[in-house]
């Protein structure tokens, strides 16, 4: 690769590439090794309790050493970008938030913008604002479910029962705010669904309170921990160069020591008005995307407070846009309106209409780069909607990452690139 | 006149909702792909996405909202306007979302058009990261790639019949099979 910036930091991880060939994403057992008769081919999973869902990895073993991967998903397909073809616009939005359970605001986020960008809406800062801060409460929640059931896999079982402590309480606020748990459904086209409700604000500034605390409670735990080290430290490396051109992003990427983040670089929402720093690790093993992940919670503890500070003084203002093409009105106004009452009937039977065109939004998920790509035509129904899964990708560089590793290693490994099998296989 | 006309086999730039759009000749793509990744600085495949666009404007969309300078909810005479969208001049659209991690960030969407028979060249060569996305270009859409080394199913049984992403796949219509059939 030729174009080499001053803002990608290239310390060598290690020479050259590690991508295997012919095939990027399949490791192959050398021809003499295979033929030696001492390989032990083994299936591992579809369902195995540390493959982080229903992830299939064929490994070809010599003693402990790992000489071929191959990594095979698909089991959960479900279809989601079809059956998205079928739905009205507004009914869409359940769809995306359920492809990647863990971080479900940022889907919902991505395919609510990506419509927006198509209908060309103006949205009200308040509904700016509070998505920026629900998506980065999602990126703890995302993080801490990361960090429980990697730490868990390896081993640290009380890891997982703090790390659950905290995103209860992440869940507790998402149920004041929106009525559910998981799966909100809160980010409407247009705006919010509802208003925030009274009571919100003192809850989540006692989270935020509370948050970096528990953040040091786990560094306690981890950081230093001599058997957390030496099963993360200097494995699964990924360099630079392999990482964009495996298309890695988010921790991965930054982990590598290139830094990028499209909250950064290519700002939406309100990210360009909050302050927050990105970290970024040179080291491009397990062990810094372990740290970054970590550094981000923190950031976004950040951000969520300076929101918190800007949704405090937005009291009474509009929540979502007034298009009456789009948005319901309001409840009220159906008893008096007739014009009001039309829009409502038009909307709810037949969906809105969004204009044809097609639109690619990217944003920065929980994972890395989560892109929606929306083709119209016209209609009151998607002619197309893609997702660019993160996991998806991050799953190419297992083969990567896994060169010269033992098999003790791939759990780890595995774990640290953060996928979630239903953003997988969709 | 735009800053992409050195792009090989380059058919046409659109510019629409602040994104780039640069239309090639299939048969230079790998010409094309090597050029922006070189020469322009798009290092960073970010997606690559199939789009089928069978039966594109056979239904007439009617209450159509839009003009090509934008919504006007209130000129009298508009609502109710029929309007088919453009058509598109072969099947299907493939669309290499590229971005360049840079210090000056931006992003491109590469698009060339095949039909049903027609093939494209693999981009592995190009971005490794492909490897996935033309499997699944391929799985789903049903679109072959030259010189990929590993062209299989990736999220569908190896099995299984038809590309389900495709216009002419019925939504549920994949076969229940009872017990005692067989």
């Amino acid at each position: 690769m030729t174009a080499t910036a001053p803002s990608i930091r290239r310390t060598p991880i290690y020479e050259g590439t590690r991508i295997p060939s012919p095939i990027p994403t399949v490791l192959r057992t050398p021809a003499d090794l295979a033929a030696s008769g001492d390989i032990m081919t083994v299936n591992f999973g579809p369902n195995h309790p540390s493959t982080h869902g229903v992830l299939r990895l064929i490994v070809d073993l010599y003693g402990e050493d790992v000489t071929g991967l191959e990594a095979v998903v698909g089991y959960l397909h479900t279809g989601f970008e079809k059956n998205m073809e079928h739905k009205t616009w507004w009914k869409c939005i359940t769809y995306p938030e359920r492809i990647d359970y863990v971080s479900f605001q940022n889907n919902e986020y991505v395919f609510v913008a990506a419509v927006e960008k198509l209908l060309d809406l103006e949205i009200p800062p308040k509904a700016t604002w509070m998505r920026t801060l629900l998506c980065e409460l999602n990126r703890i929640h995302s993080h801490l479910v990361w960090l429980g059931t990697s730490a868990l896999e390896l081993g640290a079982i009380s890891m997982f029962w703090y790390a659950f402590r905290e995103r209860e309480q992440i869940l507790d606020l998402f149920e004041l705010v929106t009525g559910y748990r998981m799966h909100t459904r809160y980010f409407q086209v247009g705006g919010l669904a509802e208003d925030i409700p009274r009571g919100f604000y003192p809850e989540a500034r006692k989270f935020c309170d509370w948050m970096p605390r528990a953040i040091d409670d786990y560094e306690t735990l981890l950081t230093r921990n001599k058997i957390w080290l030496e099963r993360t430290e200097g494995i699964g490396l990924l360099s630079a160069d392999d990482a964009i051109a495996l298309g890695q992003s988010g921790p991965v990427l930054r982990a590598s020591g290139v830094d990028w983040d499209v909250r950064k670089d290519e700002p939406y929402l309100a990210y360009h008005q909050v302050d927050f720093r990105v970290p970024v690790l040179p080291e491009g093993d397990v062990y810094a995307r372990y740290r970054v992940h970590m550094a981000e919670m923190r950031e976004s503890v950040r951000i969520v407070e300076q929101c918190l500070d800007r949704l405090e003084h937005m009291e009474g203002e509009p929540w979502i846009s007034d298009d009456r093409k789009v948005v319901l009105p309001p409840r009220h106004e159906l008893h008096t309106s007739m014009e009001s009452l039309i829009h409502h009937f038009k909307i709810v039977t037949e969906g809105f209409r969004v204009p044809e065109g097609e639109a690619y939004v990217a944003i920065e998920s929980p994972r890395g780069e989560l892109g929606c790509y929306v083709c119209s035509d016209g209609g009151p129904k998607p002619w197309r909607v893609k997702f660019r899964a993160p996991s998806f990708v991050a799953l190419e560089a297992t083969a990567t990452c896994m060169t010269d590793a033992l098999i003790a290693d791939m759990i780890a490994i595995v774990g640290s690139l953060d996928t979630v099998m239903g953003e997988v296989d969709r | 006149m735009s800053v992409y006309d050195g792009v090989p086999g380059l058919v046409s730039v659109k510019e629409e909702h602040r994104e780039t759009t640069l239309v090639v000749d299939p048969t230079r793509l790998i010409e094309a792909a090597t050029h922006l990744r070189d020469e322009e600085g798009f290092n960073f495949l970010s997606d690559i996405t199939a789009v089928d666009y069978l039966g594109w404007a056979s239904t007439r969309v009617s209450g159509y909202i839009g003009t090509p300078a934008g919504r006007d909810l209130n000129q009298p005479m508009t609502q109710g306007y029929q309007a088919v969208p453009l058509p598109k001049p072969k099947r299907f659209a493939l669309n290499y979302h590229l971005l360049s991690i840079s210090e000056r960030p931006r992003r491109v969407r590469l698009q060339v058009w095949v039909d049903e028979d027609e093939s494209v060249a693999s981009v592995i060569p190009v971005w490794p990261t492909a490897d996935w996305h033309e499997r699944e270009a391929f799985d789903l859409m049903g679109i072959r790639f030259d010189g990929h080394p590993n062209l299989v199913r990736i999220l569908l049984d190896d099995d299984w019949d038809g590309h389900p992403l495709r216009k002419d796949y019925p939504l549920g219509g994949e076969p229940v099979r009872f017990s005692g059939e067989e």
